[in-house]
């Protein structure tokens, strides 16, 4: 369905949101397996109350906070984002949530703060694809200080007007639109102001394949597959792929004079 | 497709020289229905794909829940056909080697449509399809594998072999240890990280090849006394 214009924020898009069953039965979250079927029939292990988030690193003010106070801060607002997998495929999904940089000016992070690092949940009971060795747990994921602070970039809490599904992340994961989906790190319990570049997940797996930027790039092949075109899910031909994912014109100014080739 | 050995029961292997001493260990039942019956039940999952696909069981992605699947039936088959010449070796049953052929088909059936389907997905773009296949190795292995399934599709019939002479024939047919490789190449490299998939086929090939490897000998011995 399409919303009227009025209803749509500046950084929404006008796009066919990808239905909500399409939505929560095809992911990637390794943590509940590795099909793209298996997050939806094993999430129910997944338990997104009670939870807390520990914040600490470069923040003069480092604590652990509960998710409901977390998300008490701040209004929480819709946002319609394209999501382009780093696999080829692309989805429009309504999330609702808070723009990060909310919460890392309350934090007030020190003058040493230069990154922010995002740790998922570490507890095979809870996530039994932890079990397995596929990649090295807990999934660690990180931006620059000035992306983390950008407009678009949000902590979302619920997606097509209801409470996140454990398969999308449940309780709180991060939403970057025009960086591969891998980025946007899912069941976020610890986020850490950093001086130095955080060792993302799949810069540790495969670090000729997954770089720290990750932005979306039509220009950049993935080193087996072409970054060329992607299928919207529920499309069965294919579209082109936009630069940093149709946010050129609000993001591509933090990458100025930066070789993306070299920092992909 | 077909590899290697001569095949007892076929009109082939009787008129070989090399064969002519070899006797069945058991009597070969009846097994006329077999054939048909592996050719049908190879062809089922053809039908299964075209029912999910119109009734939307595919998942959301379904070109690639397609592609997926077609490459994986035609690994399944060709280590299938590979594994025939192993047990009858190993079981002395003679059933093995009349599948062979239907088996090794259908695989190609199934590299043929996985082919069509990738060319399908990227809308018949021949400039897309060669780009892929020149850059990025992981096409290059698989295009080249379904490429060395070509000549042993074509080369499957008795007629073939006649024309051929047994010994060119078999040596075409061992094309399909290539390409077999290549295909469990194709598949480990086009995964993003879960390797155990690929190397589950990985391991089933290679103790395939072994097997073959180490029964081949002792027969050799035991011929040159008689």
């Amino acid at each position: 369905f399409v919303r009227p214009a009025r209803l749509l924020g500046p950084y929404d898009t006008k796009e066919a949101v990808t239905p909500y069953q399409q939505a929560t039965t095809y992911n990637n979250f390794y943590e509940l397996g590795t099909d793209k079927a298996d997050p939806a029939r094993n999430a129910g292990s997944l338990k997104p109350r009670p939870w807390t988030v520990k914040i600490d690193g470069e923040v003069k003010k480092p604590q652990t906070v509960d998710i409901d106070t977390l998300q008490s801060w701040f209004p929480l607002e819709d946002r319609i984002y394209r999501m382009r997998c780093v696999e080829g495929w692309s989805m429009v999904m309504p999330w609702l949530g808070f723009p990060l940089a909310g919460l890392i000016r309350r934090l007030e992070p020190t003058s040493k703060a230069k990154y922010v690092q995002f740790t998922a949940l570490l507890d095979p009971k809870q996530l039994p694809g932890q079990r397995s060795n596929v990649l090295d747990w807990p999934y660690v994921e990180g931006l620059r200080l000035d992306e983390a602070l950008h407009p678009l970039t949000i902590m979302a809490v619920g997606l097509h007007g209801k409470v996140l599904p454990g398969q999308n992340g449940a309780p709180l994961r991060l939403v970057v639109p025009w960086k591969y989906g891998f980025k946007s790190i899912k069941s976020i319990v610890k986020i850490t102001l950093t001086e130095k570049q955080p060792q993302t997940t799949w810069m540790s797996a495969a670090p000729s394949e997954y770089g720290f930027y990750a932005n979306v790039n039509p220009a950049v092949p993935h080193p087996r597959w072409s970054q060329a075109t992607e299928r919207r899910i529920g499309e069965l031909g294919r579209r082109k792929t936009l630069p940093f994912n149709g946010y050129a014109d609000e993001v591509a100014g933090l990458y100025k004079g930066m070789d993306l080739r070299k920092n992909f | 497709m077909s590899t290697g050995d001569a095949r007892p029961g076929t009109p082939v292997a009787k008129t070989t020289p090399a064969n002519r001493s070899y006797r069945p260990r058991r009597k070969a039942a009846s097994t006329g229905w077999l054939v048909p019956a592996i050719t049908v039940g190879g062809l089922l999952p053809v039908a299964v794909l075209i029912w999910d696909a119109f009734t939307e069981a595919l998942g959301a992605n379904p070109i690639q829940r397609a592609t997926l699947q077609t490459g994986l039936l035609t690994l399944t088959l060709l280590v299938a056909s590979l594994a025939c010449t192993p047990l009858r070796l190993l079981t002395g049953w003679t059933w093995p080697a009349r599948i062979r052929k239907a088996l090794g088909l259908l695989a190609f059936g199934y590299a043929v449509l996985h082919f069509l389907i990738y060319l399908f997905d990227h809308g018949f773009s021949l400039s897309v399809m060669f780009e892929d296949v020149l850059k990025r190795p992981f096409v290059t292995v698989g295009f080249t594998s379904l490429l060395l399934l070509l000549p042993l599709a074509l080369t499957s019939g008795k007629n073939a072999v006649r024309k051929l002479g047994f010994q060119t024939w078999t040596r075409l047919h061992q094309l399909v240890y290539l390409a077999v490789a290549l295909g469990a190449l194709h598949y480990y490299w086009g995964v993003k990280k879960d390797h155990v998939p690929p190397l589950i086929y990985v391991g089933v090939i290679a103790a395939l090849f072994a097997l073959r490897f180490v029964r081949r000998r002792p027969p050799r011995k035991k011929v040159s006394p008689l």
